[in-house]
């Protein structure tokens, strides 16, 4: 069994988000990068379901050279090897295209990403991947279960979960539930720096979208207390104040 | 041209989200001079269809085969792309609900159409460009995406636009039959379960959610009695559905589901920024914290420094007394 991985270079989840040049770029001044912690999921599952000899486990990454650190941890993680598509992820269609076209030249059972990246938060990479190569897709699934041709599948839905099942290969977005994120170990950390990581060069594809600009959240006004004793107060300013109730 | 828009239905039924797509694509219609059609799949009865038009669409393309009954992403991507050609259709709005980001995507890459997730915005037209504004890091920021490709999918976040009645729309039901693709079909669903008496968090107009400060699974009678009197989903902070004292689904946050309520309600929450990521677009913040240092109330409208153990019981009754 052959799995590829969809690995994402994002700001740690403290990052204060800032923009500098009028607002149009991310401020990565002291940011510090990380694994998508979504990918992380999609990763543990995929060393889980290869444990014992049973496959193997690529992970793939679109990014410049300054990613590769978060490519390693990857592969301390337990990744087998790595591929990186050197090139700055321009959007969602850049980067699933660049996807798709390595895993035609290269075969594996299944697809795994996470539910969406935590930057862009565009959750549309593994759909785009499907759609590229013409097979099934599941978006934001929770649990994953694979006999090595055909895999059960729950994924989330409003109020409630659907279950279905898929046969041949397929592209999936995990979120929480499908695997314990694991943690690198001493070995994992050592082994991954002589593991192989292969960079390949990015294909031309044509730009659908681009962002102009960023904005932040406007400041909140400042919180209005209740005492403890006037509870009842809050449900008055709720409904005749903040006309929500 | 004209403006397609996807009706995603539960059981044969239209929900808010979806009358609210088809506001935001009758909108996205007029700032165009052009009519809104809509695109409905699966069993849903003609008079759930033409209700429709109190919200601007004219046409309704209803496609009702056995095979079509359930959602597959892959097939139901290849109608609606079908169907955005047969209606010379350059705009294709959707929710931006579980189904509707598995969807979106594909209808994207089979019409090479730029795609903006998560708008939360009505479009703006000027000097030739057209862009959407879409929710970004996790809600701690927006951008401004332009679509530069000639068709664009829109995907539209619940509870961002608003349902909308437009005046006097004519409608029209038709049956519509798209091409046959086998491939299509390799995913095939066995089952669905949904619960419901539960308000679904992402579409929720009020969001009653607690954290650690609860101590244990067992005090969660309370919150649910809250969530309950005001019609509200129940959320939680991840530590707590870490330790499975709530489901994963209820898990709000960076890492989690992002709201946008028009009322948060945060009960025993601290307010770590990765919480704050995924409730900040919610339009009215309350915090019961018995710390008043808690990071939460800076980002608070209204607060109570107390005992969540003493308060909510309290509020509960408050309520019911308002209630009558
Ligand atoms: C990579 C990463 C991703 C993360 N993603 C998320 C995410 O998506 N969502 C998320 O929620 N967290 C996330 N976190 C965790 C986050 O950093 C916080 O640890 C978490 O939100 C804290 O949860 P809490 O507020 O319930 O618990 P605590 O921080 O323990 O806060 C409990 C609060 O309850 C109050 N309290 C205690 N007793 C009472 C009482 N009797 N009455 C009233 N108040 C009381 C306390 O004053 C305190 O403020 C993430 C962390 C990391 C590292």
């Amino acid at each position: 069994m052959k799995i590829l991985v969809c690995i994402s270079n994002v700001p740690d989840t403290t990052t204060k988000i800032t923009f500098t040049n009028d607002n149009t770029q991310f401020n990565t001044a002291g940011v510090q990068y990380i694994v998508n912690p979504y990918d992380e999921i999609a990763l543990s599952k995929a060393i889980s379901l290869c444990e014992g000899g049973k496959g193997s486990v690529t992970v793939i990454n679109v990014g410049e050279s300054s990613t590769e650190p978060t490519v390693r941890k990857a592969l301390a993680i337990g990744a087998d090897d790595a591929v990186r598509v050197n090139a700055a992820p321009r959007d969602a269609y850049f980067t699933a295209f660049q996807i798709a076209e390595y895993a035609k030249s290269n075969d594996f059972d299944m697809i795994l990403t996470g539910r969406e990246s935590i930057d862009y938060n565009g959750a549309q990479v593994a759909a785009m991947i499907g759609e590229f190569l013409d097979i099934p897709s599941v978006s934001i699934i929770k649990k994953l279960d694979y006999d090595g041709t055909t895999a059960t599948i729950e994924r989330e839905i409003e109020g409630g979960k659907e279950i279905l099942t898929v046969t041949g290969k397929f592209v999936a977005s995990c979120a929480e539930g499908v695997a314990e994120p694991k943690i690198p170990n001493m070995r994992g950390i050592m082994s991954a720096r002589t593991k192989p990581l292969q960079v390949v060069e990015a294909k031309e594809v044509e730009q659908l979208s681009t962002i102009q600009s960023f904005q932040t959240p406007p400041p909140r006004g400042t919180v209005k207390l209740v005492p403890t004793e006037e509870t009842e107060k809050l449900i008055d300013l709720l409904h005749q104040e903040a006309k929500v109730i | 041209m004209s403006v397609l828009v996807y009706v995603e239905h539960a059981d044969g039924k239209f929900k808010k989200s979806v009358y609210e797509a088809v506001s935001y694509a009758k909108a996205i219609a007029e700032q165009n001079n052009t009519n809104l059609t809509a695109i409905s799949i699966g069993a849903v009865e003609a008079t759930e269809l033409s209700a429709l038009g109190k919200y601007g669409a004219s046409k309704v393309l209803s496609v009702n085969n056995e095979q079509l009954k359930n959602f597959v992403n892959q097939a139901y991507a290849s109608v609606i792309a079908e169907a955005a050609n047969a209606e010379n259709a350059n705009i294709v709005v959707l929710s931006n609900s579980f189904s509707g980001k598995g969807l979106g995507p594909r209808v994207a890459v089979k019409l090479k159409a730029g795609f903006v997730d998560g708008a939360i915005e009505l479009p703006v037209v000027e000097g030739g460009k057209f862009s959407v504004k879409k929710t970004a890091f996790s809600g701690k920021a927006f951008a401004i995406t332009e679509i530069t490709a000639e068709n664009k999918v829109i995907a539209l976040n619940p509870n961002a636009f608003g349902v909308k009645e437009s005046a006097g729309s004519e409608i029209s039901v038709e049956d519509f039959t798209p091409a046959d693709k086998a491939s299509d079909f390799a995913a095939v669903v066995k089952e669905i379960i949904r619960a419901t008496d539960k308000v679904s968090l992402p579409d929720a107009e009020i969001v009653v959610s607690a954290g650690r400060g609860l101590k244990g699974p067992e005090n969660w009678g309370m919150v649910e009695e809250l969530a309950s009197l005001l019609g509200a989903a129940t959320a939680c902070s991840k530590p707590v559905s870490d330790a499975d004292w709530r489901p994963h689904s209820e898990h709000v946050g960076q890492t989690g589901i992002t709201v946008s309520p028009n009322l948060y309600i945060a009960i025993g929450i601290s307010g770590a920024i990765q919480h704050l990521a995924g409730i900040s677009s919610s339009k009215v913040i309350v915090v019961i914290n018995k710390d008043p240092e808690a990071p939460f109330f800076k980002v608070a409208d209204y607060g109570i420094v107390g005992d969540a153990f003493e308060v909510v019981p309290k509020l509960i009754e408050a309520l019911k007394a308002h209630k009558g």
